[in-house]
């Protein structure tokens, strides 16, 4: 090998270790594939777990019929939304969206809102198909596909069965109390998220 | 040889597809919220002082007044964040800690919503300071959680203090502490209009 030679082959690799690789590093990567990632990504992600949450309290506090509903509702309207953001992903940062859920779902819980269960029933529809698109969105972009989205339908279908069952068994009046101050926690949330995200659209 | 040192440095420098900042200042963000309102002894008096008084006043106050807290505190929090101004901020949180002390103190009984309009009106000096020193480039909605979570728990620690008010021992403790709080809002009010 001529001296010119090693000269271009040691140029070659210096640049070619130099290229920035595309980089995951904040996206949830279990290493364990696409469906452990998504598992991470909801239980790692606040602004889907907290309304998921919230949801499951308020599912609860309105009975046994409503945490039925709210525990089949959920995830089918989260796998359709999902589905469709994985068709069409259109990635948006929705900070504004977040927050009047969390100030919307957990103000409800905090009053204990005498919501019929019909009606827990299609907040769970709008909350999933939202969530879920957006969710579909940036499973697209990160490429975990419909194994990450299976992964998160399957996390929120037991979180929203134990945190709603839980509720539904309480029988001493702290601990409905303690439902009511985790709403009024989530909601407090939601508001003080608002006026950062406000102060954020503002500069 | 130029030709290949051209193609290394733009190959350099070519942008590939990086989501590495999605998640950026999350941590940071959940540790500044937990910090801060444990940061001022002023804010810690005047949020354990909310679950003394309402331990004192019995339910449903006992979790009225802490759930009426936070979520005025909140809303003052917004305010901070969106630059809103608010006159006095500091007098106010001394102020807090005065009264509310004096509250303790005095086993003072007004009903339940002059209590939480008192509370509530105080909440939103705590939350403008907390609003508007948010730390630079953290995650909001995790200081969020972490901010809430923190001023929750230390209401807690004043109800949990506050249940040996049902001893006869544990009613003048408590008048005690209260008798304290009230001095050290007048040290701080003191420094406030200094």
């Amino acid at each position: 090998m001529t001296g010119r030679t090693m000269r271009r082959s040691i140029g070659a690799g210096v640049g070619a270790l130099l290229v920035p690789a595309p980089s995951y590093a904040h996206l949830v990567n279990t290493g364990l594939g696409p469906f452990y990632d998504g598992v991470s990504h909801f239980v790692l992600t606040p602004e889907d777990l907290l309304p998921v949450l919230a949801l499951a309290l308020l599912a609860g506090q309105r009975g046994s019929r409503a945490g039925r509903y709210t525990l089949f509702a959920l995830p089918l309207a989260w796998l359709l939304g999902g589905l469709v953001g994985l068709a069409l992903p259109t990635m948006r940062d929705t900070p504004a969206l977040t927050a009047v859920s969390f100030m919307a779902l957990g103000g409800l819980v905090a009053t204990e809102a005498r919501v019929r269960p019909e009606w827990v029933c299609s907040l769970a529809a709008v909350l999933g198909v939202v969530h879920g698109f957006l969710n579909g969105s940036a499973m697209s972009q990160a490429k975990l596909g419909i194994l990450g989205l299976g992964g998160i339908v399957s996390t929120l279908f037991m979180v929203v069965a134990l945190a709603a069952a839980m509720v539904v068994a309480i029988r001493v009046p702290w601990g409905r109390i303690a439902v009511r101050v985790a709403g009024s926690w989530i909601a407090a949330v939601g508001l003080l998220f608002l006026g950062w995200s406000l102060r954020t659209a503002t500069g | 040889m130029s030709r290949t040192r051209a193609v290394a440095v733009v190959a350099a420098l070519w942008p590939t597809l990086a989501w590495a900042h999605t998640a950026q200042g999350r941590a940071e963000g959940l540790l500044a919220g937990l910090h801060h309102p444990v940061s001022g002894l002023d804010h810690v008096l005047a949020m354990v002082s909310v679950g003394l008084w309402g331990a004192q006043l019995g339910a449903p106050a006992v979790w009225l007044l802490p759930v009426t807290f936070p979520m005025v505190m909140s809303f003052g929090g917004m305010l901070g964040l969106m630059g809103a101004p608010l006159p006095g901020v500091e007098i106010g949180i001394a102020l807090s800690g005065v009264l509310l002390g004096l509250a303790v103190l005095a086993e003072w009984r007004p009903s339940l919503w002059a209590a939480g309009v008192i509370v509530g009106f105080f909440a939103i000096f705590h939350g403008h300071a907390h609003g508007t020193e948010l730390p630079a480039g953290a995650s909001g909605l995790l200081y969020s959680i972490g901010f809430v979570t923190a001023t929750g728990t230390l209401h807690v620690v004043g109800i949990g203090v506050g249940t040996i008010h049902r001893w006869s021992w544990g009613r003048i403790v408590l008048r005690g502490a209260g008798g304290l709080v009230a001095l050290a809002g007048a040290f701080f009010l003191w420094r406030a209009l200094a």
